[in-house]
């Protein structure tokens, strides 16, 4: 990996994992109304964690299931949210907390986007050289 | 690409919560429609709501984790027996038969439905503000 790419990667990959994360907050509230639908959510933490530098899971046993690996993914990290009072219909989606959690998602999203923006404009005044 | 994953996921729940918007008109404008016999009187409509998986994709215009109308049943309620011999429809023994629409449930089904619309549309413009802003990322 050379410099460029690790100067940009984390907020990059964290742009993207974010915005998995809005899809999947999306699908949630898309599904308020169908029945049996179970609302799901990332690990966030673990699925970041992935991109700096923790070694993905070794595969030793016919029985283990490979790590997707490489790019930015959330299929390992995927969690059904436990729901605050159940419903008849199996439907596990709150709608106050998916509108909270799509807010934060949107913002966590513009915070990255942030971050990311600071360091092109850091990138191009090194080379501009003013 | 993921954005307008997200657009169609929104669009296609927005058009299933239009469905049933139409469903509960059509309830509630057949509520108080009269029948000769009980099989002819009119039972409400439901429509049922499906998660379309990423393994039952049915068309290229769905996508994954969206909503689909899997179809639209008919309320198994009982219809209403009314005794009204006065009635140009009323059988021969003076009965005539209503529909089995709860009104009540009908307004709660109208209501839950438009705030489903809100929330997607709400979701379609807070995804469209965020492309947009990632687009200004080049202008830095």
């Amino acid at each position: 990996m050379n410099v460029l790419d690790s100067y940009l990667s984390t907020h990059a990959n964290a742009l993207t994992l974010r915005n998995e994360r809005l899809d999947l907050i999306s699908q949630n509230i898309a599904n308020a109304t169908t029945p049996n639908y179970r609302a799901k959510d990332i690990d966030f933490a673990s699925a970041m964690a992935r991109f700096s530098g923790a070694p993905a899971l070794a595969t030793t046993n016919v029985g283990h299931v490979a790590d997707e690996g490489g790019g930015p993914g959330v299929g390992g990290y995927l969690r059904y949210r436990t729901p605050l009072s159940p419903s008849l219909d199996n439907n596990t989606v709150e709608m106050g907390v998916e509108q909270a959690a799509f807010g934060k998602a949107a913002a966590d999203y513009q915070a990255s986007l942030q971050f990311l923006e600071h360091r092109i404009s850091g990138l191009r005044k090194a080379l501009r050289g003013d | 690409m993921a954005i307008d994953r997200i657009m169609n996921i929104a669009g296609s729940a927005m058009s299933a919560q239009l469905v049933r918007l139409n469903t509960t008109a059509s309830n509630l404008a057949n509520a108080s429609v009269l029948a000769t016999t009980p099989d002819a009187a009119f039972r409400a409509r439901k429509p049922v709501f499906a998660t379309i998986l990423a393994d039952s994709l049915q068309n290229q215009t769905e996508t994954a984790g969206g909503v689909r109308v899997e179809g639209i049943i008919q309320d198994g309620k009982v219809v209403k027996q009314i005794y009204d011999p006065g009635n140009p429809l009323a059988d021969e023994s003076g009965y005539v038969w209503g529909s089995n629409v709860n009104t009540v449930e009908e307004m709660i089904e109208m209501l839950d439905a438009s705030r489903s619309y809100q929330n997607n549309v709400e979701v379609i413009s807070t995804v469209k503000n965020l492309m947009l802003r990632t687009l200004d990322i080049t202008k830095v």
